[in-house]
C-alpha cells in the first residue's frame, strides 16, 4: 500500500518539483534539427549579455514538422525555430504564435542558406544542374518532405530550377517525377539523410549549403555544389503566444538579429540576415537565385505541392514505387 | 557424431553472425581509442541528464509495475472472478502492441485536445513515465501466475485454518514461494524500462536534459554524426543489458541447461 | 496434486486480500494506463483514407510478409539452438544460453546502431544491408532470437527419453526418432514461440529506424508508416492504421492459437 502511494506521489510531484527548482527564468526552445549547435554557442553569448543575464535555457531539436506538430499537440515552448514558413503558419492557425510575428524588417527570419548538391570527391558524375540528377543511374538522397522542412525546399528549389531552365510549370512537375525515381532514400530528417550519405549512399544529397559546411567542419569528406539556379532559404523564429516569458524570449530574439550573433551563425554555415555580418565569409551569391515567391508562396505551395491527400509530392510519392 | 556437430555448428554460428558480431564490434569501436574518449563521451552533461531520465522513468515504471503484478496475479488466480480472462488478455496486450502505437495512444489522450489533454503529461516527463509502465506492465503477472497455479491453495487455506491473517498468510506462505518468480519478473521490467524507445519517441518532446532519454539520446547522437558519442552510449545501455542478463541467468530456473 | 485448487474455496478467499481490494486496485490501474489511452485511439481513428492508400498497403504487405518469414527461420534456428543447448554439452554453454536473452535486454535503438555499424554501409566485411529488405529481416531476426527459444528449451529439457531410446534400440534414425517422437512434443511450444516472434516483429520500431531508410513501396514497415502519419500531423489517420494492424495481428495470433490447440488435440 505505502509503495503505490509512494509511487503514485513521485509521479505527481516529479513535473510540480521540476518547474519549482528554478527561479530564474527558464525559456524552451523548439528548433529544427541542423542549427543545434549554433543555437548552443549563441545561447552561451546570450547569457554574457545584460538581457541573457539569468535565462536558462530548455532545447529540443528534431525535425521541423515533427517540431511544429510537437508544439501543435502540446509541447510547451517560449521561442520557435523553424526551417520553414509554414511551420509557423500552421501555429498561427491554432492561436499559438501571434498574427503579427514577422511583422519586422526582417520579416520574421533570423537566418539564411540555399540549397546545394552534396556530391561524392571530386563529382565524378559531374553533377552541376537540376538535369544533371536525371542523368540514368544517379541516386540521389532527400529527406522526407512531409516530416522535414529541408526536403520541402529541396523539392522548391527543384521545381524553381525547372522553371528556370525555361520550363513550364506542368513541364516543371513532370521533372520532380523523374527526379523522384531516382530517390533512393527519403529519412526523416536532414541529419539523418546527410548520415546514410556520408555512409556510402547514393550519388548526390540535397542539402542546405550550411548543413555542407557544418558536416565539413565535422571533418566529414564532403563536398558540395551551389547550382545556378537555386532557392533562398530563410528560416523563421518567433515568440509563442503562449509564453510566460514574452520579455526575455523577445530579448533573445533581438539579439540574435544584432551583428555579433549573426556572425555566430556565419560561423556555422548560415547566411546573415544581417548584410554586414557576411563580411570575411565566402558566401557566392548565385546567378539564378530566386525566393519561394518565385514559384507562387509558402501557402500556395503548402496546399499544392505538400497536401498530404491532394498534393503533387504526395502524388508522387504515392506513384514512385507502385 | 557429425549431426551434433552439424546442430551446434550452425546454431553458434547463426547467433555469432547475428548476435555476437555486431555487438562486439560497437564494443571494440567505442573503445578503439582507449577508455578514455569513451567515458568523456558519456560524461557529458547532456548524457549524464539522459541517463538520469531513464533511471527515473525506471525507478518508477518497476515499482508500480511489481505492486500490480503481484497483486493481479493474486486477483486472477485465487479469487477467480468474472471477467479475469479478459483481465489476463489485456494485461499481456503490450507484449503484442508496437511502441509507436502506445506513443500514439498516449499521445491522443493527453496531448492537446485530447480526452486529457492540457494537463502538461504529453511532451513531458509523466507522459514518459506513462509510456514505460504501459510497455513493461506483463511481465511480473506473467511470472507470478504459473507460480501461484502451480503451488496451489493447499499451504494458504492451511494457515487460514490455523488463524492467520491474510498478511500473515501472504507474508508467510505465499511470498517464499512466489518470490523468486516476482524478482525474474522484476528484472525483465527493469530490462523493458532502460530499453524503451518507440513509445517515447512519440511522447517526448525532446528536450535535452529533461524529456531525452538515454536511448532518445542514441539516436541524437548518431543524427550529430558523433560517432563516439553514440557507439558509447549504446556500450553504456548495453552494459546494463548485460548486467540485467546476468541477474537474470541467476534467477533463470536452474533446470534449463545441463 | 488433488482436483486442481487453485483459486480459494470461498471461506478462505473472504479472510484473504479482500478480493474486492485486489481486484479492484489491479482493475483501475490497468484502465488507466492501458485501456483509457486504447480506448482515445480507437475513438480518435479517423481517415481510412490513410489505411487504403497504396503506400500503406503496401507497407502492411511488407510487414506481414517479412514477419511472417522471420517467425519461420526463427522456428527452425530457434529450435536447433535450444537443441544445442539442451541436449549438447561443450565448454561456454552457459554463457551461450545468457547470450540468448540479450536480444531482450538490448535496448531496440541500440540493437539498430550495431548491426548497421557492422553491416551497413560502413562496414569493415563489406556486406551492406542498409536501405533494403535484407537489412529490415536481419534486423527482426535479431530482436526476435529469444522467443522460439525460450519456449522450446524448457519443453526439450522435460522430455522424457524412454521413447526415444526405445524407437533407437528398434533401429529408427535420428531423422525419423526426431521427426515422429520429440517434433510433436515440442510443435506447442514452437507455435508459441512462433506467435510472440510474429506479433514482435510486426510491430518491431526502434532497430528498424536507423537501418531501413523507411523509402515507401520499398522498405517502409507499418510501425514507420504510422510514425510518418503522426509526424505529418495525421494521427487520426496513424490511428486508423493501428488500430487496422492490431486487428490483423490478433487474428494471426488467434490463428496461431487455434493450430496449436490443434496440434495438442490429442493429448487432452
Amino acid at each position: 500500500m505505502r509503495r503505490i502511494s509512494l509511487a503514485l506521489l513521485t509521479t505527481l510531484l516529479l513535473p510540480a518539483l521540476a518547474a519549482g527548482a528554478s527561479k530564474d527564468t527558464k525559456l524552451t526552445l523548439v528548433a529544427y534539427s541542423t542549427p543545434k549547435d549554433a543555437y548552443g554557442q549563441l545561447i552561451s553569448a546570450f547569457q554574457k549579455t545584460a538581457a541573457g543575464n539569468g535565462v536558462s535555457f530548455a532545447q529540443s531539436y528534431g525535425a521541423s514538422g515533427e517540431q511544429s506538430r510537437a508544439v501543435a499537440s502540446g509541447l510547451d515552448a517560449d521561442i520557435v525555430a523553424f526551417s520553414l514558413e509554414p511551420d509557423i503558419t500552421s501555429l498561427v492557425q491554432k492561436k499559438l504564435v501571434s498574427p503579427n510575428w514577422n511583422k519586422n524588417p526582417f520579416h520574421g527570419m533570423v537566418t539564411r542558406s540555399v540549397v546545394v548538391f552534396i556530391v561524392r570527391d571530386g563529382n565524378p558524375k559531374h553533377l552541376r544542374t537540376w538535369n544533371d540528377l536525371l542523368k540514368p543511374g544517379v541516386q540521389v538522397i532527400t529527406p522526407n518532405p512531409f516530416t522535414s522542412g529541408g526536403a520541402r525546399w529541396n523539392v522548391m528549389a527543384a521545381y524553381g530550377g525547372a522553371l528556370r531552365s525555361g520550363k513550364t510549370p506542368k513541364q516543371a512537375i513532370d521533372y520532380l517525377g523523374k527526379l523522384w525515381k531516382h530517390v533512393i532514400s527519403e529519412p526523416t530528417s536532414a541529419r539523418e539523410g546527410l548520415s546514410a550519405f556520408l555512409g556510402g549512399r547514393g550519388d548526390v544529397f540535397l542539402a542546405y549549403e550550411n548543413e555542407a559546411i557544418f558536416a565539413q567542419k565535422k571533418n566529414q569528406p564532403v563536398q558540395f555544389v551551389i547550382p545556378k539556379a537555386t532557392i533562398l532559404i530563410e528560416n523563421p523564429i518567433a515568440v509563442t503566444s503562449t509564453s510566460k516569458n514574452k520579455t526575455q524570449a523577445n530579448a533573445f530574439l533581438k539579439f540574435l538579429r544584432t551583428t555579433s550573433a549573426q556572425r555566430i551563425f556565419a560561423q556555422n554555415g548560415y547566411r546573415p540576415v544581417v548584410k554586414s555580418a557576411a563580411r570575411g565569409f565566402d558566401f557566392p551569391v548565385r546567378p539564378q537565385l530566386f525566393t519561394i515567391k518565385y514559384v507562387g508562396g509558402w501557402a500556395k505551395v503548402e496546399s499544392k505541392f505538400f497536401d498530404p491527400r491532394t498534393g503533387v509530392m504526395a502524388k508522387i510519392q504515392g506513384s514512385s514505387g507502385g | 557424431m557429425i549431426g551434433r556437430y552439424a546442430v551446434r555448428f550452425a546454431s553458434l554460428g547463426y547467433l555469432a553472425v547475428l548476435l555476437v558480431a555486431p555487438v562486439g564490434y560497437v564494443f571494440w569501436k567505442t573503445f578503439q581509442h582507449g577508455f578514455g574518449p569513451a567515458w568523456d563521451a558519456v560524461t557529458t552533461p547532456d548524457a549524464v541528464h539522459a541517463l538520469k531520465v531513464t533511471l527515473i522513468l525506471t525507478a518508477i515504471a518497476v515499482p508500480a509495475n511489481t505492486i500490480f503484478g503481484v497483486l493481479s496475479a493474486l486477483a486472477i488466480v485465487r479469487h477467480r472472478f468474472p471477467g479475469a480472462g479478459i483481465f489476463n488478455a489485456v494485461v499481456d496486450l503490450p507484449l503484442a502492441l508496437s511502441p509507436v502505437v502506445v506513443g500514439l495512444a498516449l499521445l491522443l489522450l493527453y496531448g492537446r485536445g485530447g480526452w486529457l489533454g492540457g494537463h502538461g503529461i504529453a511532451f513531458a516527463l509523466p507522459g514518459m513515465v506513462l509510456a514505460t509502465i504501459f510497455v513493461s506492465l506483463p511481465f511480473v503477472v506473467r511470472e507470478v501466475v504459473p507460480v501461484l497455479r502451480e503451488i496451489g491453495t493447499e499451504q494458504e487455506q492451511a494457515a487460514a485454518t490455523l488463524g492467520a491473517s491474510w498478511l500473515q498468510t501472504f507474508r508467510r506462505v505465499t511470498w517464499p514461494a512466489i518470490r523468486w518468480a516476482t524478482a525474474y519478473g522484476v528484472v525483465l521490467t527493469t530490462a523493458r524500462a532502460l530499453g524503451e524507445f518507440g513509445a517515447v519517441s512519440v511522447i517526448s518532446g525532446r528536450l535535452t536534459g529533461e524529456t531525452e532519454s538515454m536511448t532518445l539520446y542514441v539516436q541524437d547522437r548518431y543524427r550529430s554524426f558523433d560517432d563516439v558519442g553514440a557507439y558509447a552510449s549504446s556500450v553504456l545501455l548495453a552494459l546494463l543489458a548485460v548486467l540485467t542478463l546476468i541477474v537474470m541467468t541467476r534467477l533463470r530456473p536452474k533446470e534449463e541447461t545441463q | 496434486m488433488a482436483a486442481n485448487a487453485t483459486a480459494l474455496p470461498a471461506a478462505a478467499a473472504r479472510r484473504s486480500l479482500a478480493p474486492g481490494l485486489s481486484i479492484g486496485l489491479s482493475t483501475i490501474y490497468l484502465s488507466l494506463i492501458v485501456l483509457l489511452p486504447l480506448a482515445a485511439l480507437s475513438w480518435k481513428a479517423h481517415g481510412w483514407q490513410a489505411v487504403t492508400n497504396p503506400e500503406a498497403t503496401a507497407a502492411l504487405e511488407l510487414t506481414l510478409g517479412v514477419s511472417l518469414l522471420v517467425a519461420l527461420v526463427n522456428a527452425v534456428a530457434g529450435t536447433a539452438i535450444a537443441w544445442t543447448l539442451v541436449r549438447d554439452r561443450f565448454v561456454g554453454q552457459g554463457l551461450v544460453n545468457a547470450l540468448v536473452d540479450l536480444p531482450f535486454a538490448l535496448p531496440t535503438i541500440v540493437a539498430g546502431l550495431t548491426l548497421l555499424a557492422l553491416y551497413g554501409p560502413r562496414s569493415p566485411v563489406a556486406v551492406d544491408v542498409s536501405l533494403k529488405r535484407t537489412g529490415i529481416v536481419l534486423a527482426l531476426l535479431f530482436v526476435t532470437l529469444p522467443f522460439v527459444v525460450r519456449t522450446v528449451q524448457p519443453v526439450l529439457f522435460e522430455l522424457d527419453r524412454e521413447m526415444e531410446e526405445a524407437a533407437a534400440s528398434l533401429g529408427a534414425g535420428r531423422a525419423r526418432i526426431f521427426l515422429r517422437i520429440i517434433l510433436p512434443s515440442i510443435l506447442p511450444a514452437i507455435l508459441s514461440g512462433v506467435a510472440l516472434a510474429f506479433a514482435r516483429a510486426v510491430g518491431e520500431f526502434g532497430s528498424l529506424v536507423l537501418i531501413s531508410g523507411n523509402i515507401p513501396f520499398k522498405t517502409e514497415v507499418v510501425s514507420l508508416y504510422i510514425f510518418g502519419r503522426i509526424e505529418s500531423g495525421d494521427p487520426g489517420g496513424a490511428a486508423a492504421a493501428s488500430v487496422v494492424i492490431l486487428g490483423i495481428s490478433f487474428g494471426v495470433l488467434l490463428a496461431i492459437g487455434v493450430l496449436r490447440r490443434w496440434v495438442t488435440r490429442h493429448d487432452r
